[in-house]
């Protein structure tokens, strides 16, 4: 009954839809504001509806109720009630459930908080909004219905694939989800803009804190799944250039590029028409992110649901958003006016140079991602496009972006002072060479780059103090008043601050783990012992376990370093009930210096098991450094020049606080 | 049929996927210098039946045939070139995870930077062309008749003041 309900509300939410698309739309057309205040409360009740649907959904998974074939498909009466939640997205018919509810819940967000924007353009914005709830919903309905029953009921479920029941992979595609569908806000904002006609500052402060939430839960997201990948795929990659990474990253890097792009608008009125196509991009790719992967083009670990006919349906929605919203474009463009003027050398000239290479990199992992299927198609030559080619190709573009960072974060709007921006950074320049040259003196081994790019990873850390310290005057006036000027500077700068030196964390950590790992491959018996990077690792025997819904084998191993006991590690192998898989459960010890990260390998004839150790220096910076990026986000967006929904008319702000001096 | 197979190959990588680790202690060659050029080829190579994995990240058997067969090249004393031009040979160009410079891919390579390069020519452009536009808008059209009028009574406005 509650499984009908719940269709039933999607059903309802897909009608509700249909009208927040049409009748906002019409009464722009005809100027009637009785048809636009429609879209508002529209909105509400269309997120209200999906909702209903999603929790009819996840009630069904959580009491076990296999006579719903998609619960039965996807879930297991003995599997972890977290699990079980998180078994309503892990599979196609669900997460687009989800990725529907996450779009309804922006939408309503505008329709709540959005009451300070013209009636006019509001109900613009959620028409578009609502156009792709329509699409969506009927992708649902008519191709991916996960209420369909199952007759007659089976008694036990099929259970979910074990690789994802792990916390960090159950709960990264709500933030994947949320980045991605945040982006639809800063899209709906430009379609509408472009039907309008017209953009001002007003609406890059509208589209700013959404994207920034969307790009917050992006990062997050993306690092969760980076981190999963990290300890169980079983030797410690974190990043595989995989076409389902790809796919999330791209978006990640057109959002970023948006979110620069727009503060150059907000604060300048410049670039205006820009921004708008950055909007349309990102927007795009995130499309592409969430369903070229399930489109089974691009056949990889989440492509759980490949079917070609949905195939076809999806390649069909992407070419009508995207090609539509970009042919509006390119006929509604030149009718934006360009804003502000500004010199080569200025604080807008610097955010340029952001957003042309991270939008070319965005472009190159497409092309790297795309180039195998568009070859084949075209002579039927098969090629793979792996990370040997993101290397080369990617990270020459990431090298001038991170050496440009510190420069056009201290440069000031309109025209810069190239000479005074050196002044201040001499000695971070100084600083970070010493740094790199530590690093050098105490590993001691190649490849030589290395130390540099610890370097370019330092530049930028200390680059985001050496401004804040700008802006604060510190040292040159008096102690506490830069006390004051510290406490009095805007959520916003912090933000910037901890975003640009995460940025940096995270370069020192690739760069650390990448260039000085170090592994030990051996075949144990009880008893012997094994070293790397100054510790040693005895193996004490492999003893069975038993899970919830699983068989193991633990390994027992002792760690010490220079004689003395450190800890001991128990990775372990899993066979699990249903479905029958083997995972891997590495054992990792956290130090200062980097993860021990231990495998327990495959037994061998004579009683002894194959070992696997790993050590992967500095490299939990990664995911730190991403994570005080998303916090600098937050920060930006509890600013509260930049609350949500706090868009005021449009107005010059003479002196900017955020402009440097 | 086809969807029957693609769930097949999904499982099958799932089940590479989680238990996957690279090179077994057996496989290993006792010359350092030769295992670290064994390696490093091994990274460069698609492990053919995997998902975009290297054969020096699978425990596919066919990856470790192949890692054994670059080692068995390598301890023959063949070059790392004559050992990927081996390869090729027998596998086409698919089993490399780097695609060679030839001109089918040259777009692949290319592209980036071509394109780095078309949209620092485009903002210049566009950069020129607002600024012509703001400056002939402004600055260098003559005052018209009527605003010539209109300065001049500002100007003897404020002397009479």
């Amino acid at each position: 009954m509650i499984i009908e309900t719940g269709h039933f509300a999607l059903i309802l939410a897909l009608v509700v839809s249909v009208i927040q698309m049409a009748v906002p739309a019409y009464g722009v057309y005809y100027a009637n504001r009785s048809l636009t205040s429609i879209a508002a409360p529209a909105s509400v009740v269309q997120f209200l509806l999906v909702a209903a649907a999603f929790f009819a959904l996840m009630t069904a998974y959580v009491s076990s109720d296999f006579s719903v074939e998609n619960v039965w498909a996807n879930s297991h009466s003995a599997k972890p009630l977290i699990y079980k939640i998180a078994g309503v997205w892990g599979n196609h018919e669900g997460s687009m459930l989800l990725w529907v509810l996450i779009l309804a819940l922006f939408g309503a967000a505008v329709g709540v908080f959005g009451s300070n924007l013209p009636s006019a353009f509001r109900a613009r914005v959620l028409s578009v909004q609502g156009s792709l709830s329509v699409t969506f919903i009927s992708f649902i309905l008519f191709t991916s219905n996960p209420f369909a029953r199952l007759v007659p009921a089976a008694v036990e479920g099929q259970g979910l694939n074990p690789i994802l029941q792990d916390p960090a992979l159950a709960f990264h595609p709500p933030f994947l989800y949320t980045g991605y569908v945040g982006f639809s806000m800063a899209f709906s904002f430009a379609v509408a803009a472009l039907w309008e006609g017209r953009i001002d500052a007003a609406w890059a402060r509208w589209v700013r804190p959404w994207t920034l939430l969307a790009w917050v839960a992006l990062t997050i997201g993306i690092a969760m799944g980076s981190w999963w990948a990290y300890y169980t795929l079983g030797w410690g990659g974190w990043w595989f250039w995989d076409p389902v990474e790809n796919a999330s990253f791209m978006p990640w890097l057109a959002g970023t590029a948006l979110l620069h792009s727009a503060v150059v608008m907000e604060k300048r009125e410049a670039l205006k028409i820009w921004t708008v196509l950055l909007a349309i991009l990102t927007f795009s790719l995130s499309l592409m992110g969430t369903f070229l992967v399930r489109s089974g083009i691009l056949t990889s670990v989440h492509a759980f649901a490949v079917d070609p006919r949905r195939g076809i349906v999806i390649l069909g929605i992407l070419a009508v958003f995207i090609g539509g919203a970009l042919t509006l474009y390119a006929w509604r463009a030149s009718s934006l006016k360009a804003g502000g003027l500004f010199q080569p050398i200025s604080r807008e000239g610097a955010l340029v140079v952001n957003n042309v290479l991270l939008s070319t990199s965005a472009a190159t992992v497409l092309i790297g991602t795309l180039y195998p299927l568009g070859l084949e198609a075209v002579t039927g030559a098969k090629i793979s496009v792996g990370a040997p080619y993101f290397d080369l190709t990617f990270v020459p573009l990431m090298i001038p972006l991170l050496l440009a960072l510190p420069i056009g974060a201290l440069l000031a709007w309109k025209r810069g002072d190239l000479p005074a921006v050196w002044q201040r950074l001499r000695a971070v320049l100084l600083a970070s060479l010493l740094i790199g040259a530590l690093a050098l003196a105490l590993v001691r081994r190649g490849p030589w780059l290395a130390p540099l790019a610890i370097a370019l990873g330092a530049w930028v850390v200390l680059g985001a103090f050496a401004e804040w310290a700008a802006r604060i005057k510190a040292f040159v006036v008096p102690f506490d008043e830069t006390f004051r000027r510290a406490l009095n500077l805007p959520r916003s700068a912090y933000g910037m601050l901890f975003a640009h030196a995460g940025v940096g964390i995270v370069v020192i950590g690739i760069t650390a783990t990448t260039a000085w790992h170090s592994e030990a491959v051996l075949v144990l018996s009880q008893g012997q012992k094994l070293a790397i990077a100054g510790y040693e690792v005895v193996f004490n025997g492999a003893v069975p376990g038993r899970g919830p819904n699983y068989q193991e084998t633990i390994g027992r191993f002792t760690v010490s370093k220079a004689g003395t006991a450190v800890t001991t590690l128990t990775p372990s192998k899993r066979i699990f009930d249903a479905p029958r898989q083997a995972t891997t459960q590495a054992a990792i010890l956290n130090a200062l210096a980097g993860d021990l990260y231990l495998v327990l390998g495959d037994s061998q004839s004579d009683g002894g098991f194959v070992v696997r150790a790993y050590f992967h220096p500095l490299v939990r910076l990664i995911w730190l450094g991403a994570l005080i990026m998303a916090f600098g986000g937050i920060l930006s967006i509890s600013d509260r020049r930049l609350r949500l929904g706090a868009a005021r008319p449009a107005r010059r702000v003479p002196s900017s606080p955020l402009a440097a001096e | 049929m086809i969807f029957c197979r693609l769930i097949t190959s999904i499982v099958v990588f799932f089940v590479i996927l989680s238990s996957a680790w690279a090179v077994e202690p057996d496989e290993r060659l006792a010359n350092p210098v030769l295992e670290t050029r064994a390696r490093a080829i091994s990274a460069e190579l698609r492990c053919l039946v995997c998902q975009n994995q290297s054969i020096d990240d699978s425990n596919a058997p066919l990856a470790r045939d192949l890692r054994l067969l670059v080692r068995e090249m390598l301890s023959a004393g063949k070059s790392d070139a004559e050992v990927m031009t081996f390869l090729i040979e027998k596998f086409g160009e698919f089993v490399l995870l780097r695609p060679r410079f030839i001109a089918r891919n040259a777009l692949l390579w290319l592209a980036p930077f071509a394109l780095l390069v078309g949209v620092m020519i485009a903002v210049w452009q566009r950069r020129r062309s607002i600024l012509v536009g703001a400056v002939t808008a402004d600055e260098s059209r003559p005052l018209s008749n009527d605003e010539k009028r209109q300065l001049e009574k500002i100007l003897t406005d404020e002397t009479a003041r």
